[in-house]
């Protein structure tokens, strides 16, 4: 008797035990990891000046060294040693490297980049090595020779591929993006054209030249295509422009309004059509052959986006019950959930790890309501979310970078709209693209 | 032995603890509800239905309007006045008419609507010949659909305006018709692009349903990438939020 009692106290405690536990968890997660903020220390690696190997490396070399810098301070998983703190030594091989000079304060690097950059003929060419300044014995974790054309361009891509390679042997083992991308929309002159630039908004120029609106490019997987979508004589139609040919190629029109392309990472097409006479999502492949109809809802469904993971599900805004929302769902159309609780919620991109939704959101949406549209994260198992962006002006349109490490987005819009970049966690801010600037979508890798 | 109830006594300080705290968390969330006198039993609100058979009918024919109500103490319905608290009539509308019931009751009152749509012969009017009026005739007889904030079902202005154009266009039966669908600056440009598509088709829908011949028309959705006003005011924003009849040459 007394012991059946205890037994039931024991019984009862584990359980009280259970759901203490239980909430305590609940209530001690109540962030969202990115992947940015780990809690992990940032590497500290200094990125030494390179030394000139022939007297007319001198603006090459000055180029290179800052778009190394700049990739370097930009990947999000490095404390960078400032240049001013940098020692007066410009070591241009393994043997001229003097490790006590980076390792005492307040340089301090783990590691440093370093190398020698020389002009031969109209080639660059780059010698690059990294030192483990705490293994005195072999310090050397990277020595690569880099050769590109002879100009400013071949310079900048050395110094991306470097960067790269650094951030691929010392970022966690996640390839590095300062060789990816930026497609964005582009208005001038009344018209709205294509346009690409590089991932740090340097080499912006037009894709396109179609003489009329177009909008929400999206570059395929293997950086071959461009889909958009583009108004013409029957409104708004998706249109392909091939990378490798530099011109449009066909798409076959399904009838009715086709908007807000997006690829699969296996290379199909999900888009908005209302050839039924209302916007619904279909799924083609890449040529626009086979399509078929996932969504059956009265009211606007667009903006798809695939999960880049797995290439099974599908995320997209709906009207189907007033203000638009952002839902996710099967590829096949099955298991429908909606992700925001209120507000006005468009424009959604899902991380390359499958775990988050980043999108745009007015919480308090309507006339006279307080607040504005801002960049927010939601992690997708818990729908717990945070918000990125504040007071900086409308923004609209966030695209994951390849590594998810950061989200490049669209501040303000139509003429006064511009193209900005930022971490996954909000941190390091910065303007790509200005103004008419709009629309972005970052490359696959 | 004794250990054993020392622990089991250890555990069940830890259960109680753990109670305490749980009925802490519990009691910071719920606030001690303001207090609030209990209403006085109200007057049961009034109900109203009205219905119509049937609910199209070409000129000349008439329809009988059926109405039920409760709990009111008098009834009326715009263009016929006031009727019994339940009952049917026959009315012959010239044109479609949004039948309108009102029942007044102690506590309050409650109303229904119904609309009649009356199919009106295309009446064969100068026009048929083949030249296309011009764009301000055009415009004058066949007025612009305004609609609600990010809203695409037509609102009554809609329907009166719609209903106009489709006998416009019943008298005209060579113009060939384009509707954009047109959005005001705020919210996304994707989505506005997929809800001006849904208002371009609303008008559609009331147009065919109104006589029109769908192969007459077509329907482009410009979202908010065309604008009529480019401040920033609601009645500028009403004004972007249309659906625009055209002249498809």
């Amino acid at each position: 008797m007394v012991n059946r009692t205890r037994l039931n106290l024991v019984k009862m405690a584990a359980v009280v035990g259970v759901m203490f536990l239980g909430s305590a968890a609940l209530h001690a997660q109540d962030n969202v990891f990115t992947g940015t903020n780990t809690g992990a220390d940032r590497i500290r690696i200094a990125a030494a000046n390179f030394r000139a190997g022939s007297a007319d490396a001198g603006s090459l070399k000055q180029t290179f060294d800052s778009v190394l810098f700049n990739d370097l301070q930009n990947a999000g998983v490095f404390d960078l040693v400032s240049k001013s703190m940098q020692p007066q030594s410009m070591p241009g091989t393994p043997q001229e490297m003097r490790l006590d000079e980076w390792t005492a304060a307040p340089v301090s690097a783990a590691y440093v980049a370093f190398g020698s950059l020389s002009v031969a003929g109209n080639r660059v060419v780059v010698n690059a090595y990294v030192d483990d300044t705490h293994n005195a014995q072999y310090p050397q974790v990277l020595g690569k020779q880099y050769t590109e054309a002879g100009d400013d361009n071949g310079a900048r891509t050395i110094a991306h591929k470097l960067a790269d390679e650094i951030i691929l042997r010392l970022g966690g083992g996640i390839p590095g993006i300062a060789e990816s991308k930026i497609y964005f929309v582009h208005a001038g002159g009344g018209n709205k054209e294509i346009w690409m630039m590089d991932y740090d908004g340097a080499n912006a120029h037009a894709v396109t030249h179609l003489g009329t609106i177009s909008l929400s490019p999206r570059v395929s997987p293997d950086n071959s295509r461009i889909a958009f979508s583009s108004l013409g004589r029957d409104g708004f139609q998706i249109r392909m422009y091939s990378l490798l040919l530099n011109r449009p190629i066909s798409f076959p029109s399904g009838g009715g309004t086709n908007l807000s392309p997006a690829w699969s990472s296996n290379g199909q097409l999900a888009y908005s059509s209302s050839r039924t006479g209302d916007p619904e999502i279909y799924i083609t492949d890449a040529n626009g052959s086979g399509a078929r109809r996932v969504t059956n809802s009265r009211g606007p469904d667009v903006s798809p986006t695939w999960n880049p993971k797995t290439g099974s599900q599908i995320a997209f805004i709906s009207g189907r019950s007033g203000l638009p929302q952002v839902y996710i769902m099967d590829a096949d159309g099955a298991g429908v959930q909606r992700m925001t609780d209120g507000g006005y919620a468009t424009s959604v991109s899902w991380s390359p790890n499958g775990q988050f939704l980043a999108f745009a959101w007015d919480r308090k949406y309507g006339p006279g309501a307080p607040g504005g549209q801002d960049i927010y994260v939601m992690e997708i198992a818990s729908k717990r979310w945070i918000q990125l962006t504040n007071g900086i002006g409308r923004c609209d349109f966030p695209s994951w970078s390849p590594d998810g490490r950061h989200i490049v987005f669209a501040v303000g819009s139509g003429a006064r709209a511009e193209v900005w970049t930022m971490l996954a966690d909000g941190t390091g801010k910065h303007k790509l693209a200005g103004t008419g600037s709009d629309m972005p979508n970052w490359s696959f890798r | 032995m004794r250990l054993q109830t020392t622990r089991t006594k250890s555990i069940v300080t830890t259960a109680m603890a753990a109670m305490l705290l749980l009925a802490g968390c519990h009691k910071k969330q719920s606030a001690p509800p303001p207090y609030t006198a209990p209403p006085a039993a109200p007057a049961a609100a009034p109900t109203a239905t009205l219905t119509a058979e049937p609910a199209t009918i070409d000129l000349g024919q008439s329809v009988v309007l059926t109405w039920h109500t409760t709990n009111a103490t008098s009834v009326s319905i715009d263009g016929v006045g006031p009727v019994n608290l339940n009952g049917t009539t026959n009315v012959t509308p010239s044109n479609s008419t949004n039948f309108h019931l009102v029942a007044t009751g102690d506590g309050g009152t409650a109303d229904a609507n119904f609309r009649v749509t009356v199919r009106v012969p295309a009446a064969p009017v100068a026009g048929t010949s083949s030249d296309l009026p011009d764009d301000a005739t055009f415009h004058a007889a066949v007025p612009d659909v305004f609609f609600d904030y990010d809203s695409y079902d037509l609102n009554p202005a809609g329907h009166t305006a719609t209903q106009q154009a489709a006998t416009y266009l019943n008298q005209h039966s060579n113009i060939k018709l384009l509707i954009g669908g047109y959005c005001d600056e705020r919210g996304s440009a994707e989505y506005n692009l997929a809800l001006g598509e849904n208002r371009a088709n609303a008008a559609k829908t009331a147009l065919v349903n109104a006589g029109v011949s769908a192969s007459r028309i077509r329907v482009i959705s410009y979202g908010k990438e065309k604008q009529f006003c480019t401040e920033q005011n609601e009645s500028c924003w009403q004004q972007n939020r249309r659906a625009q009849f055209n002249i498809d040459r």
